[in-house]
């Protein structure tokens, strides 16, 4: 059996960069690569699991669903759809950067890929306490916080004991009285599938952004070279993935 | 065999001069054999844990009445025996343990392609364990291992998050195993290792890793809504509020039918090698048996449907399951074909991990058989939720896996620690497991047959007589358990020296020094030859040179 040596394998000089267990940086490349697409596989499935439950339930109680969806905001969710795709794009450029070897450019574009993730973050976060102040009975947060204007609360989409649909809303056709109690618990499957599903991503954004600031505290340090630059190339398609389940969210819970 | 040390320095050995430090470059070493032997002594330690559970089931079943232990608690001890086998022994055991060990050897690789994230994999796995063992220490869960809703949502009060939290946890580390398995196996290949000159341990493990990968998540979202229906009272599987039931049981059998071929798809793996060292002869239909790893792989995908045979899914959902199920018999029948057919004219001898994979064979073809009995709806109707079901899926997974990791063990025990163990014990154990084996779970499947349901402490007088054998049954089993601990323990210190290839094996692993060094190979080989490349003519040259007195 012929051999090759260990050392001849590495004789050629590579940077600091290549690990003991591979034997060119190409190699090293494609593993991370294909270890990084391995998993945004496992992620899709795990969110294949509350669109499993998304089909079924709204299959199971489709008026529900349209009244339910009508209650969210609507023009907020646009704006933050905005912000996550140009973010796709400034990730796209980062990567392009780095390809190039432009410090100034991959830094700015790492910078700019944070801040709006965070406003993404932020915008969400407004969503989410909008629905919490309702629980509570106040208009909208702010109120909620400076504790004025507040009253009985007559909505509560919080799912929990205190979910509560509003009468009136929506349901336009009439005639429902009867079957209230059953369009009120898919009212309450929508809502609690939509802070899960949603939930669940603004999770992934969380670790997303830790990433990005992983990979930008790298490129001040000087750690990428046109030859080496695999974590940004891993670190984008992460954020492409966590934007693309979210365009798959938008149109599901907004705009059905 | 000409050495008669052990080599001066091995993956074991290191020169960490006191107790921290070798403590420390154990338990933070990224070394892939070292992660291994983590995994073994970790994995043998909860499956004796699974065994004592085991051991209070048998022991409460003996007498008709409940006279050991309440329902509740005997709830408790067979949920805790199901769940800590499943999640924390037969998913991980043969991948973790002797994948982990043998992948990058087999492939001519240095160490998996990520091992860091490798190291990152045992700890998610001792804290996934960790979240159990506390559940269990603090009352346990009465669920059963399926947690199926609404027995873990509405209806338990007992440790379900705790206990939901340490599979979620472990899943992650099965996760990041096949990952690893993948990436490596794609890309860490040795000059000349071809896909066709793989061994075929690891075409199974490539087949286990996409189902790790793409079936695991769809559990941990299962489980993930359990603990959120719990913990905020809402009701997604929950038919008062609107959610369904069955929508956890469709989800959680997604993962956890793919799961069982977690299971039996690397224990296929082992055998496949053993058959051939043993037999010195090349496999018989090398590529029918790469390619029904990933025909099992697919089609596993495809038949969850078949545990929901009861449950109000549609009737027509139940034929085609059903008749998917069936199509999972013809890869699985592939294999056994093959490796009775490499038997054929073999020179065959009868060492210790021999016997396990013959033991396999057998035990596997009883349980798979049966498992068409179940894949049949009209017989299913009959049987489900009986004992004959515990048979079937102990003679697979028992009979099956632990078969396979035993002979493994015993197999590449030598290229572990660079000893032999004990031939005379190793084939003293084996009967005794196959013969407890078979009397604990044969029994059973008669009980199911007449009638007995799963999961109660209480029966019918007239059953007694199958429980009482079935339990001596379990007491041989635990004895033949218990005997390898004890000599693979003492050939550490006592066991001869093993030298290289004490089978006279083909594989890459072989060629390297036992134990092997830290990064496996002084040179990177070149693979020029097919996997199982015994010369044609070895078996008969072996069965010429056969003396008395030499080994079997």
């Amino acid at each position: 059996m012929a051999t090759i040596t260990h050392e001849e394998a590495h004789a050629h000089t590579h940077g600091p960069e290549l690990q003991h267990q591979f034997e060119t940086p190409e190699q090293q490349k494609e593993a991370a690569t294909l270890g990084m697409w391995a998993f945004l596989v496992t992620e899709i499935m795990l969110f294949g699991g509350i669109f499993m439950a998304y089909i079924a339930y709204r299959w199971a109680f489709p008026e529900a669903w349209e009244e339910s969806a009508a209650l969210l905001n609507t023009p907020l969710a646009t704006v933050n759809t905005v912000v996550l795709l140009v973010s796709s794009l400034t990730v796209a450029l980062a990567v392009n950067a780095a390809e190039e070897g432009r410090k100034r450019r991959l830094i700015t574009m790492l910078v700019l890929t944070i801040v709006l993730g965070v406003t993404f973050l932020v915008i969400k976060g407004y969503e989410y306490s909008e629905k919490f102040a309702h629980c509570a009975g106040a208009k909208d947060p702010i109120s909620w916080i400076t504790g004025s204007d507040l009253h009985e609360s007559h909505e509560c989409l919080v799912p929990g004991r205190g979910f509560m649909f509003p009468d009136e809303h929506g349901s336009t056709s009439g005639g429902h009285g009867a079957a209230k109690t059953a369009t009120q618990s898919g009212h309450q499957l929508f809502f609690l599938l939509y802070f899960s599903a949603t939930g669940l991503h603004a999770i992934h954004m969380i670790i997303g952004l830790g990433v990005m600031t992983t990979i930008l505290v790298m490129a001040l340090r000087d750690r990428f070279s046109p030859t080496y630059f695999t974590p940004v190339e891993i670190g984008g398609l992460y954020w492409h993935l966590i934007d693309i389940i979210w365009v798959f969210l938008f149109p599901l819970f907004y705009l059905v | 065999m000409s050495t008669l040390s052990l080599p001066q320095s091995s993956y074991i050995r290191d020169n960490s001069r006191t107790f921290t430090d070798w403590l420390k470059s154990w338990l933070l070493t990224v070394d892939h054999k070292r992660i291994a032997i983590l995994y073994l002594l970790s994995i043998n330690f909860f499956f004796l844990l699974g065994g004592l559970a085991a051991t209070l089931v048998r022991v409460e079943l003996i007498t008709p009445q409940g006279d050991l232990m309440s329902s509740d608690v005997y709830n408790r001890a067979f949920t805790l025996h199901g769940v800590i086998m499943v999640f924390f022994f037969l998913i991980p055991s043969i991948p973790a343990v002797l994948g982990n060990f043998l992948v990058p050897l087999m492939l001519g690789a240095r160490d998996l392609a990520f091992p860091r994230l490798n190291l990152l994999s045992w700890y998610l796995y001792m804290i996934g364990g960790l979240f159990a063992l506390i559940a269990a220490v603090f009352g346990g869960v009465d669920t059963g291992w399926t947690f199926y809703t609404p027995f873990s949502s509405t209806y338990s009060n007992s440790n379900v998050v705790m206990t939901i939290t340490g599979a979620f946890i472990m899943g992650f580390s099965s996760i990041l195993t096949g990952l690893n398995f993948i990436v490596t196996i794609h890309k860490m290949r040795a000059p000349g290792l071809t896909w066709f000159r793989l061994p075929l341990f690891i075409w199974a493990n490539y087949a286990t890793s996409i189902i790790q990968i793409l079936a695991t998540p769809v559990l941990g979202i299962a489980l993930l809504l359990v603990v959120v229906e719990r913990l905020w009272g809402v009701g997604i599987y929950d038919p008062a509020l609107g959610g369904d039931p069955l929508l956890f049981q469709h989800l959680f059998w997604f993962y956890s039918h793919p799961a069982v071929y977690i299971m039996i798809l690397p224990a296929m793996g082992v055998i496949s090698e053993l058959i051939s060292t043993f037999s010195r002869k090349r496999i018989f239909g090398y590529e029918f048996i790469a390619f029904s790893s990933i025909a099992i792989a697919i089609l596993g995908f495809l038949v969850w449907g078949h545990h929901m045979f009861v449950s109000s899914q549609s009737v027509y959902a139940g034929l085609v399951f059903s008749f998917i199920t069936m199509l999972v018999a013809i890869p699985s029948a592939i294999k056994v074909f093959n490796w009775t057919a490499t038997l054929y004219k073999g020179s065959i001898s009868y060492r210790t991990p021999m016997l396990y994979a013959l033991g396999f064979i057998g035990l596997f073809v009883i349980g798979g058989l049966t498992g068409i009995f179940l894949g049949v709806t009209a017989v299913d109707l009959h049987v489900t939720d009986t004992y004959f079901v515990v048979a079937h899926f102990h003679y697979v997974m028992v009979g099956g896996t632990i078969m396979a990791y035993l002979g493994g063990i015993h197999f590449w025990w030598p290229k572990m620690t660079g000893r032999m163990y004990n031939e005379t014990w190793g084939s003293i154990a084996a009967l005794i497991i196959f013969v407890g084996f078979n009397m604990t779970f044969f029994p059973q499947f008669i009980l199911g047959y007449l009638g007995m349901p799963r999961r109660y402490h209480v029966y019918p007088p007239e059953f007694q007589i199958l429980h009482v054998m079935s339990t001596a049954g379990a007491s041989i089993l635990a004895i033949g358990f218990i005997v390898p601990l004890i000599y693979l323990g003492i050939s550490l210190r006592k066991g001869a020296i093993a030298g290289d290839n004490p089978w006279g094996a083909t594989g890459l692993e072989w060629k390297t020094s036992s134990p092997p060094p830290t990064f496996n190979f002084d040179k990177t080989p070149i693979v020029t030859e097919e996997a199982y490349a015994y010369p044609p003519e070895a078996a008969e040259r072996d069965a010429a040179a056969w003396r008395p007195g030499s080994p079997l």
